[in-house]
């Protein structure tokens, strides 16, 4: 963290110190994850992401007879490829319940410690404020991967049980395999979790600013919701593409033969880019800010 | 530099300090000064009282030393190595509870303890399951270890943070108020645990706003008032500060006062049958001639004297009497 802390270092073989160990230091991470997924705020926020595919599939069997067209994208495929459900789910989950989930795990991640006075007790064990972020960042990427994960598989099998699955028709109108589409699924998915990076950075960032969890989650939500309003006003067309949910539902570009990359190049850009400025802020303020709760 | 200096001088002498500070104060960004120029010793083996009415600044020393907080000036040194700079070298052979337990409701006490076990990097996480079991053994926890967390009663809480602060073994051990909100056998047990752990060789940094606790444990003490230290030494060289009271217990209270007033005895003081006062200039020097005197006088007189003794001074008196204020002022 600091040259001092270099230079102190051989003190550690000194008698009475203990040495520092690779199990030891990755102990934190392993914690943090087990740590996070116990909560039973995570399980209940994977248990709603996991009903909105259910009830998607259901609504659209139920209303199938009247093929007014409208609705989300892909809704009209789904009737006659139930994999279509998993696209469904992406574009109806990513604008508002997965930054939202991901906004309550992240924002509460180092506020939420500050608020029950759990983190003077971690840096005093001592995890080590670098190191105590990182395990935070990973746990709350790790969420980005289970959450979306959950909505996937919850929409595969939702759209297997109700509808047909076979050959897939792609927007380019090419049929492909459904295996084959069923791996381009998976490249999606993982597409989607990678979409909500620069948002577990922003959460941290805001995270490490207060010591109520609350007030951290209420504002990386609130952030969500307000920067996707600026992005959909046409006047401020110039700072859209700069915006992190500017390019989110990209990942339908996968689905053309061949795969149109340049939205989701810039996706994936712009996500890195808001970690590395958020993460560098998040630890700035973290590793010099005195800890009074 | 300085730091490794002083470090070396001070393991040449009988015993080195473990924690030392140099004009450490720190100024609040409202501010408001919490700590002010700050000298404090504490000798390798001591068990020793951080004495102060709430708000007087032994918080904050202790979060400076911990390294949750930056000094605005001075320096700090922890077993021999600069705070805050050092805490990956030092923490991990310190233990500590500070402003009261805080623990993960929805885990276990046991799982309590692997949480923040797992946080210490220096911690073997293969034997992490047989330390916490003597963790939670050594603070009578072991029968309700599986039990979550917010279910625990207050004085539960505070023993799954000295569990915690027990992890490992220490060189220093720092105790923030350690038998707050506990019942009096609360209070016992935890500091009957203090005094075996620093018969183990454990030098132990308690702060406390009650004197009595630190009588009973401490070897040595300071007292802050205000931010700044009032004065340090060892618990018995603060008691002899204050001059020694004589005591009587009677039921014929106006009597007695009546006939020690009359043997020079000033101050008197009357609670319920006891009654308590500043003995004659020189009986401090010559003890077994003036109050063996006092006391057939009393008899003599016909009180029914049920005891008689002088009580020695606390630090009570000693504090009033630096001070000049009585120790529940907030400051």
């Amino acid at each position: 963290m600091s040259p001092g802390e270099a230079a102190v270092l051989p003190r550690t073989a000194a008698p009475g110190g203990r040495p520092r160990t690779a199990l030891g230091v990755l102990a934190l991470f392993r914690s943090e994850l087990s740590i996070t997924f116990r909560r039973l705020r995570t399980i209940a926020l994977l248990a709603i992401l996991a009903a909105l595919p259910v009830l998607i599939g259901v609504v659209i069997k139920v209303e199938v007879g009247d093929s007014g067209g409208g609705g989300p994208a892909f809704m009209a495929q789904v009737t006659e490829n139930g994999l279509f459900l998993v696209f469904t789910s992406f574009v109806v989950t990513l604008p508002v319940f997965l930054p939202m989930a991901v906004g309550v795990v992240a924002g509460d991640s180092v506020a939420g410690e500050a608020g029950s006075g759990t983190l003077r007790y971690l840096l005093v064990a001592p995890a080590g404020r670098t190191r105590l972020l990182a395990a935070k960042f990973t746990a709350a990427l790790s969420f980005c991967a289970a959450a979306t994960l959950t909505v996937a598989l919850s929409a595969l099998a939702t759209g297997a049980a109700l509808f047909p699955v076979g050959r897939v028709t792609l927007l380019s109108g090419d049929s492909i395999s459904f295996w084959a589409a069923l791996l381009r699924t998976g490249l999606i998915a993982v597409l989607v979790a990678a979409s909500l990076a620069g948002l577990v950075a922003i959460g941290l960032f805001v995270s490490t600013l207060t010591g109520s969890g609350i007030a951290a989650m209420a504002t990386t939500v609130g952030l969500v919701i307000t920067v996707q309003i600026l992005d959909g006003i046409p006047q401020l067309h110039s700072i859209g593409p700069w915006l992190f949910p500017h390019y989110w539902l990209s990942f339908a570009d996968l689905l053309r033969q061949p795969a149109y990359l340049h939205d989701v190049l810039r996706n994936l850009g712009l996500q890195g880019l808001y970690a590395a400025v958020f993460g560098t802020a998040a630890w700035a303020r973290f590793t010099s800010r005195d800890i009074t709760s | 530099m300085t730091d490794s200096t002083a470090g070396r001088a001070a393991a040449d002498g009988p015993a080195p300090a473990v924690i030392r500070t140099r004009g450490l104060t720190k100024r609040f960004r409202g501010g408001q000064l919490a700590v002010d120029g700050l000298d404090l010793t504490v000798p390798r083996g001591s068990v020793f009282g951080f004495l102060g009415p709430n708000g007087s600044g032994k918080t904050t020393t202790i979060r400076m030393l911990m390294g949750l907080i930056a000094p605005t000036s001075g320096t700090a040194t922890v077993l021999e190595a600069p705070m805050p700079q050092s805490v990956t070298a030092v923490l991990p052979r310190v233990g500590a509870l500070i402003e009261g337990p805080a623990l993960y409701g929805f885990l276990s006490g046991r799982d309590n303890l692997v949480r923040y076990d797992s946080a210490d990097p220096a911690a073997d996480p293969r034997t992490r399951d047989r330390r916490v079991a003597e963790a939670l053994e050594r603070v009578g926890l072991a029968a309700a270890a599986g039990k979550k967390a917010r279910a625990y009663s207050l004085g539960m809480k505070q023993r799954l943070g000295l569990a915690a602060a027990l992890l490992q073994p220490r060189e220093l051990l720092v105790l923030d108020e350690p038998t707050n909100g506990l019942d009096p056998q609360g209070m016992r047990e935890i500091r009957a645990l203090v005094r075996e752990v620093a018969a183990d060789g454990t030098t132990v940094f308690l702060s406390s706003h009650l004197l009595d606790e630190i009588e009973q444990v401490c070897t040595h003490a300071a007292v802050m008032s205000r931010g700044r230290l009032v004065v340090q030494g060892t618990v018995a060289e603060l008691a002899a500060g204050a001059r020694g009271r004589l005591v009587v217990q009677t039921p014929d209270r106006e009597l007695a006062a009546r006939v020690l007033a009359d043997h020079g005895v000033t101050d008197l003081r009357t609670t319920g049958d006891r009654l308590d006062g500043e003995p004659p200039s020189g009986a401090a020097d010559d003890p077994d001639g003036h109050l063996p005197k006092l006391c057939a006088a009393l008899v003599g007189a016909g009180v029914r004297v049920r005891s008689f003794g002088t009580e020695r001074g606390t630090l009570e008196d000693a504090f009033v009497a630096l001070t000049g204020e009585g120790f529940d002022v907030a400051g």
